[in-house]
């Protein structure tokens, strides 16, 4: 019985959110004091809308990974959401391809104020090894308002995780770019 | 083969790999002669060769065509002239290159004489028609936008169909790219995809780049194929150089190529549960993925490997007691992935939306040229590392991994089994991995050289066409993701299946935009 078999696979598993002594303490403390931070600068749910302006998919890869069981967001009260209108946060990765321009600027208009962005990786951050050019915008502060960057290639899931805090616990919706 | 070889006068360029010029009216003829022998068309491409006259080829323009046969993989370019180029449509004969000559005239303005479908792929709306940019006159300054981006989709009409429009941006946590469905109540019946969105000019960036900046480049041309793209770049790199790496180093190479395919496959196996409403499968393959990456982060320094293959070598060694710790990871990452795969193979509701859901028959599978993993699971058996072996796959004797159905059954079955023949692999490889040097100088180069790479990554096989200048940087460098093929075929394979399959069917191929739009 399948059923059966995921139950005990479940419990030989266990869970890894929480690590056994085993795990890296270093890194116990940055999720656990991450977790009560969000709690306690917004107090409730942060819902993130990702956005791939033109990426390698590397970051996104980081992404997916967040959302697996190490790093129990969902438990920091962390939810990537389907459409933008459900947003709190722009989460952007890659050069802004000119292709993608019109659209990165109608997900950032759809996001209801207040509302932060964060640019997720080097190309992001600089263009990259991107750049500019005919097809590439460059940074994602060239085309919408920045809030927080984070560097890396791809930036780690801790990074991700500390960049987002970052944003959420600066002031409400204000724009540096 | 080597008569097929002959009669069209290829020489050989590297074991696997042959050489030589068509011209462009006898174009049609060579991929007939290919076709009728079983082979594929894998890749196609355009070049400006008008600042080589005299050093290199015609001086015109050329185009590339790289070709599966029995006898490796062909590697054929027309000259064209300076004025108009053309070359006759080769999609009659085999449809994957349609969509390749189309980008070829977005970015070169070559054109195919009697195509059927001209509209444009990766322009969209942000250059003019009439300007190139991969032309050498292009002024690379220039940031004209197009008027308007407009792009005919093929409607379907009667009555009770509509059509649901989706992305660029899309729901999920992946990457942008537009999908025109066409339905009548739940089912489909019709679907046209339209990419492009990530294109970020990387085949310009090239023109003119240092040999080790544009391994770092190539791998960044699909993230997720990082170590696929690297090695491709760097055997290009090396077989136009005449350089040879050390030993050590191929091996290493293979070592990160099969990481990384354990690394998606895992990933996969985790999403495609997701999709059936199995959450379980996701947070289980997720935590096994999540400690593989934190490994390779503690052994090479990097949890997607980036930068590790370099022109010449590698740039990390497998540190001291490395090869204890991964063959012992794959024992255990061998046993979890098996007892999951039992848990797949007995969940009732799994079973039934994974079985006939996106079927691509083995026919369908021939006659347009899918390939790679999804080609495999659709009787496909095209797998370079087992039947174009270079060191050190040719002392490790890969088993293909093939179904027969087409379904997403049949791309998860592949999927768990090429996890295990990699896991097998690695532990073969750090067993016998040979001693010595990692990194070996490259050869300078003192005129025009060209080079290609054949990987075969987790996702098919990755090509990577090099030309270097007489002053050794980069002229012209393609590279070629198997998402190419594929795409279409993913068209083909919803036909007929609820719209809410789709994701489903769509994470089956998992296939590349941003290695597609370049």
């Amino acid at each position: 019985m399948a059923t059966r078999r995921i139950l005990q696979q479940i419990f030989k598993a266990g869970i890894v959110s929480e690590p056994p002594p085993q795990a890296d303490p270093a890194l116990r403390t940055k999720e656990q004091d991450l977790h009560a931070q969000i709690l306690e600068v917004f107090g409730q749910a942060l819902t993130i809308r990702h956005v791939d302006a033109g990426s390698c998919n590397g970051c996104e890869l980081e992404i997916h990974a967040v959302n697996g069981p190490h790093y129990n967001i969902e438990g920091m009260g962390i939810k990537f959401a389907a459409s933008p209108r459900h947003a709190d946060m722009l989460l952007v990765t890659g050069p802004v391809s000119r292709n993608l321009e019109v659209a990165l600027k109608r997900t950032y208009d759809a996001t209801p104020e207040p509302k932060w962005v964060v640019a997720m990786g080097d190309c992001a951050c600089t263009g990259g090894i991107f750049g500019e050019s005919y097809a590439s915008c460059g940074k994602v502060a060239n085309v919408i308002p920045v809030d927080v960057q984070i560097p890396g290639c791809p930036p780690t899931p801790i990074a991700l995780l500390q960049g987002i805090l970052a944003a959420v616990s600066g002031s409400r919706g204000k724009a540096s770019v | 083969m080597k008569t097929f070889a002959q009669d069209w006068q290829l020489r050989p360029l590297g074991r696997n790999i042959w050489r030589g010029g068509v011209a462009a009216n006898r174009l049609p003829a060579f991929a007939r002669a290919v076709k009728d022998q079983g082979g594929q068309l894998i890749a196609l491409w355009g070049s400006d060769d008008r600042h080589l006259a005299g050093a290199f080829g015609e001086g015109g323009f050329g185009i590339h065509g790289a070709f599966l046969t029995n006898a490796g993989l062909a590697w054929v370019t027309s000259h064209l002239p300076a004025e108009a180029p053309a070359y006759p449509d080769l999609a009659h004969i085999f449809p994957q290159a349609e969509r390749m000559q189309r980008a070829t005239f977005d970015l070169l303005g070559i054109t195919a004489t009697e195509a059927v479908d001209n509209r444009k792929w990766l322009r969209h709306g942000a250059w003019p028609e009439a300007v190139f940019p991969l032309r050498g006159d292009f002024d690379a300054s220039q940031t004209a936008r197009a008027d308007t981006d407009h792009y005919p989709f093929i409607r379907v009409t009667g009555e009770g169909v509509h059509e649901i429009p989706v992305g660029p941006i899309h729901a999920g946590t992946i990457e942008p790219g537009h999908f025109r469905f066409s339905i009548i109540g739940e089912r489909i019946l019709k679907l046209e995809q339209r990419l492009g969105y990530t294109h970020k000019g990387i085949e310009r960036r090239f023109v003119g780049m240092d040999l080790a900046t544009g391994a770092r480049l190539a791998g960044r041309v699909s993230g997720d194929t990082h170590s696929a793209y690297s090695f491709a770049y760097c055997m290009a790199v090396e077989a136009a150089t005449g350089t040879t790496p050390p030993e050590r180093a191929l091996w290493l190479r293979a070592l990160f190529l099969e990481i990384e395919r354990i690394a998606n496959h895992l990933g996969d196996l985790g999403y495609l549960g997701n999709d059936v409403a199995l959450s379980f499968g996701f947070m289980q393959f997720w935590r096994l993925k999540e400690d593989w990456l934190r490994r390779s982060a503690r052994l090479f320094g990097h949890r997607y490997l980036f930068d590790c293959i370099q022109p010449g070598g590698v740039a990390v060694d497998l540190p001291a007691g490395g090869a204890a710790e991964l063959a012992e990871a794959c024992e255990r990452l061998a046993v979890e992935v098996q007892r999951l795969k039992s848990i797949y193979d007995e969940h009732a509701t799994l079973q039934d939306r994974f079985a006939n859901t996106g079927v691509c028959t083995p026919a369908l599978a021939a006659k347009l040229g899918l390939t790679g993993l999804a080609g495999r699971a659709s009787a496909q058996p095209w797998d370079a590392r087992a039947q174009f072996p270079e060191v050190p796959y040719d002392e490790l004797d890969v088993t293909i991994a093939t179904q027969r159905k087409g379904d997403v059954l049949a791309r998860a079955e592949v999927r768990f089994a090429e996890v295990t023949e990699s896991l097998r692999l690695i532990r073969e490889i750090v067993r016998r991995l040979p001693a010595g040097q990692i990194q070996a100088p490259i050869n300078q180069v003192h005129s025009v050289c060209e080079g290609l790479g054949w990987v075969e990554g987790w996702r098919g096989e990755v090509l990577v066409a090099v030309r270097i200048g007489a002053d050794g940087r980069l002229d012209r460098v393609h590279p070629h993701d198997p998402s190419w093929q594929n795409w279409p075929l993913l068209e083909h394979s919803v036909l007929g299946n609820i719209v809410p399959d789709f994701p489903l069917i769509n994470k089956s191929f998992n296939l590349s935009y941003s290695g597609q739009d370049l």
